[in-house]
């Protein structure tokens, strides 16, 4: 049994403790927000939060999370910084398949955690891990300096 | 559940959907799906379609329009529901969607079947959803004029509300909807005027966004079922390739693996979940026949395919005499291009849910082609048509991959769920995805051009050597004809300069390479090739390169409008750019939509970085301008991907790209900024998906001659030294 917080819960999971932390998430807790994109860190479609910072939960085997925070787009939800990240990309209309969103919301929300006004380079560095093929990173790129005028604490 | 077919989109089927997904509350609106005017023998000239298989009307007044085209980004689930909106006069906060399940009722009304492809879903839907809305309208007001006993002439309809301003009544639609359902069909209904528009022509929302932002989207991927199994494939690492021999005893060993099968397209590993399916996988050992597709290697193949380029083809177009041209030009360009196999690489990867029961086939994934997948999956599975249902998901993007003529991904799934006996979900790594084919088709072109002493455009010679994304498809009877398949050329001979003498031909090689429609098809090429050599024309000509176009293109051309405000918008040839930077222009047609594209380009410690692209466009009447900015945002965006870094590539048959570092869409850091404008247009609406696509590579090769003077005749661009 490896355990860890999971969103503000306390949760156990019975898995491999090799299992990416990705596929525990989707495949034993259902828990679906999280995505596969390509399984080497590449993408950043898996992006979730460990103890607040953006890992790539596809090449971080579950038991690294073990005793730790993890925070999915699920939980970010239900906090104040992702209802803040979440209404600046409300407003820009950011996606457009959607696939790869969850990611950067994750990756923008560790981000303005960490600096609460960005500068145009710790933008792209922190959003140059995440890709997205439909072309929403003008509106990304807004909406993070959105976010971060909304008054991100 | 019972299977819809055909307009026999039962009332009950819809009740009890209905019910099932609004808990009981629905009072729907419904129509008799027998008798009703629409199903009569003598179908009037303007097919009217039931309005109950698009729209319901909730007693809470809520609508939700049943969309019949798959959401991939495009935003056809905000597009089309504002067609109907609009007529029916809907109160757009109350509105939802949800996805239509396959019926003959949904067929896309070009296609015959039930589609999602080639920018079309605003063109084909356009009169028909605007007739469904109105309908639903006219039935709505006819029903409160009954129950008021007034002329429906003094009724109005406005914001979800039957209005009857003299008595001072009015009825919302939740309340009339149960009596509009009792209704036949009007005989004809009064489309409103585009002045009266509301809806159409404003920049509106999307309706998807919320979910898309919370994770609570599902995609194919999403799917999950009780007591459903994980499956990965091994596929052959040759295309054709077929298992000789194998020995999965270690991997059936791995806790969680339920099973190991063999299915046609290779071995299929079900576990419990992704990693013990990927885990198990990895341990299998397996020895493959080959086959022919072993033999094949790039260069070998662009080889064989310049030298075909020589000979004469199939002539897809010719007017005036190209020999006599090329002996009497002032000068001439001659050139030969390479154009690689490129993958889809949307971000959702392949994936098929199946749940086989012996009489049922239930089928979860994202595909633009549900006629199709479900015909074949029926046939595949044993079953008719009618015992396979398709719940379409959202597409974690399609670009194309996911309407395949040959049902590729859904076939195998159902394979695998006769094999395994259990539900299962099919899922294709990012590797599986990379390398499984149904590529856009790589080329060769070989051109000869050249100009009159005036400077005019006198010759033109366009050679195309590429597969045939139609040949072996259903599609292959009514888009190939004399021999061309009309995606190879689409673009090269429809291009639309005055030049008196001109020759299109085209060789369609075939081998064991899958390939596919990629965002744009044809045009993803012969934009490149025609709007590199119109540039460079220019250029030998003396001339700007947009007033070249503009001199040498028909007085009435829609392409004038974009070239012009393009130009304009970019201050073409007044802006003063910083220094190493230049502009490149192009300009192309695809799917009746007009496109130019300006790109400011510079080198940076050798590498091309685009800053800047400014788009113009004319693709009729616009649904929702934000619509269109975001889909040519992302056409340039896809299109640049590809010219800059994209390519597959073959060594003894294997795919040499896997994953995303060596098949590298843009990221964000090399961006550029994108301006989008719109030309007013009273055209109808046309394609919007695609367009955006073409111009980009051109764009950015020409102004990659502005800064260099060197000429781009192969993509991707990186492999290009300037240094």
């Amino acid at each position: 049994m490896i355990s860890f917080n999971l969103n503000g819960t306390q949760t156990q999971v019975d898995a491999d403790p090799n299992t990416p932390l990705l596929w525990v998430l989707r495949d034993h807790l259902q828990l679906t927000g999280t995505k596969y994109g390509c399984g080497i860190a590449q993408c950043g479609a898996c992006t979730v939060h460990l103890d607040g910072r953006a890992i790539r939960s596809c090449v971080t085997p579950v038991s690294m999370a073990s005793g730790r925070q993890v925070t999915t787009i699920e939980g970010l939800s239900e906090t104040p910084l992702g209802k803040t990240v979440q209404s600046a990309w409300q407003e820009v209309d950011v996606p457009q398949c959607g696939y790869c969103q969850s990611g950067q919301i994750m990756a923008a929300a560790a981000l303005l955690n960490e600096h609460p006004h960005p500068g145009e380079s710790q933008i792209s560095a922190a959003m140059d891990g995440i890709l997205c093929r439909c072309g929403t990173y003008n509106r990304i790129r807004t909406a993070i300096q959105a976010a971060a005028k909304g008054g991100v604490k | 559940m019972k299977t819809t077919t055909g307009q026999d989109l039962s009332r009950r089927q819809f009740l009890k959907e209905a019910s099932a997904l609004m808990g009981g509350l629905v009072i729907g609106f419904y129509l008799p799906s027998k008798g009703g005017r629409a199903f009569a023998a003598e179908a009037p000239p303007k097919q009217l379609y039931p309005p109950n298989a698009f729209i319901r009307i909730a007693t809470d007044d809520s609508i939700t329009i049943v969309v019949n085209k798959s959401e991939m980004g495009q935003g056809v689930y905000t597009s089309l529901p504002m067609l109907i909106a609009e007529e029916l006069e809907a109160d757009w906060s109350r509105i939802r969607v949800e996805s239509a399940p396959v019926a003959a009722v949904y067929n896309h009304t070009g296609f015959g079947m039930q589609m999602t492809g080639g920018s079309s879903s605003i063109p084909s839907s356009w009169e028909q959803l605007r007739r469904v809305g109105a309908s639903a309208r006219t039935l709505l007001i006819r029903a409160a004029a009954n129950q008021w006993g007034v002329p429906e002439s003094e009724c109005h309809a406005e914001n979800s509300q039957v209005i009857h301003a003299k008595s001072d009544r009015e009825s919302s639609y939740g309340k009339l909807a149960e009596a509009a359902a009792r209704l036949p069909l009007p005989d004809r209904v009064e489309l409103k005027a585009r002045t009266d528009f509301k809806l159409i022509g404003k920049p509106v929302k999307r309706l998807d966004t919320p979910e898309k932002i919370n994770g609570s989207a599902v995609f194919g991927i999403d799917v999950y079922l009780p007591g459903m199994l994980t499956v990965l494939i091994a596929r052959s690492p040759v295309f054709g390739g077929k298992v000789r021999r194998y020995d999965a005893t270690e991997a059936r060993k791995l806790p969680g693996v339920q099973g190991v099968y063999q299915v046609p397209t290779g071995i299929a590993v079900a576990a419990s979940g992704f990693w013990p399916a990927k885990t198990a996988r990895d341990l299998l050992e397996i020895e493959w026949d080959e086959g022919a597709g072993a033999e094949l290697s790039t260069p070998t193949m662009f080889a064989e395919y310049l030298e075909l380029a020589k000979q004469p083809g199939a002539v897809a177009r010719r007017d005036g005499d190209t020999v006599q041209g090329l002996k009497t030009a002032h000068k001439t360009v001659t050139a030969e291009y390479e154009i690689p196999y490129l993958a889809h690489a949307a971000m959702e990867p392949l994936n098929v849910v199946v749940d086989l029961t012996p009489d049922h086939c239930t089928l979860w994934t994202g595909t633009q082609a549900q006629t199709m997948d479900r015909n074949m999956a029926a046939k595949t599975a044993g079953l008719k048509p009618e015992q396979v249902q398709i719940h379409t998901t959202f597409l974690g993007g399609g670009f194309g991959r996911r309407a395949n003529p040959k049902s590729d991904f859904v076939i195998e799934a159902v394979q695998v769920a006769m094999a395994v006996g259990k539900p299962v979900k099919v899922i294709w790594t990012r590797e599986d995805d990379m390398r499984g084919g149904y590529y856009r088709p790589m080329w060769s072109d070989a051109i000869e051009a050249g100009i009159a002493k005036d400077g005019k455009p006198l010759v033109w010679k366009h050679t195309i050597v590429g597969q045939s994304i139609i040949a072996d498809t259903p599609f292959e009877g009514f888009m190939t004809h004399n021999g061309i398949d009309a995606t190879s050329v689409e673009g090269a001979a429809t291009l639309p300069y005055l030049i008196p003498n001109l020759q299109i031909d085209l060789h369609s090689p075939k081998n064991a390479v899958p390939v596919q429609w990629w965002r744009s098809v044809g045009h993803s090429h012969t934009a490149f090739v025609v709007e590199t050599v119109m540039d460079e024309l220019a250029h030998h000509a003396g001339r700007d390169p947009i007033a070249y176009r503009l001199d040498n293109l028909p007085a009435d051309s829609r392409y004038r409008g974009v070239l012009q405000l393009a130009a304009k918008k970019a201050g073409w040839g007044k802006v003063k750019l910083p220094e190493n930077h230049a502009l490149g222009v192009a300009v192309h047609q695809s799917f009746d939509s007009y496109v130019a594209e300006i790109a400011e380009v510079a080198l940076e410690n050798g590498k091309i970085r685009v800053h800047r692209v400014i788009a113009a466009v004319d693709c009729g009447q616009v649904i929702n301008p934000d619509g269109v900015a975001q889909q040519i945002e992302s056409g340039i965006v896809y299109g640049l991907s590809a010219a800059l870094h994209g390519e597959i590539t073959l060594q003894k048959g294997r795919v040499m790209q896997s994953n995303f570092h060596d098949y590298a869409p843009l990221r964000f850091s090399e961006m550029p900024q994108v301006e989008v404008h719109i030309v007013q247009s009273d055209h109808p609406p046309t394609g919007i998906g695609e367009p955006g696509t073409p111009p980009i590579a051109p764009a950015v090769a020409n102004a990659l001659f502005a800064l260099t003077g060197k000429r781009l005749r192969r993509m991707p661009f990186d492999k290009e030294s300037f240094a």
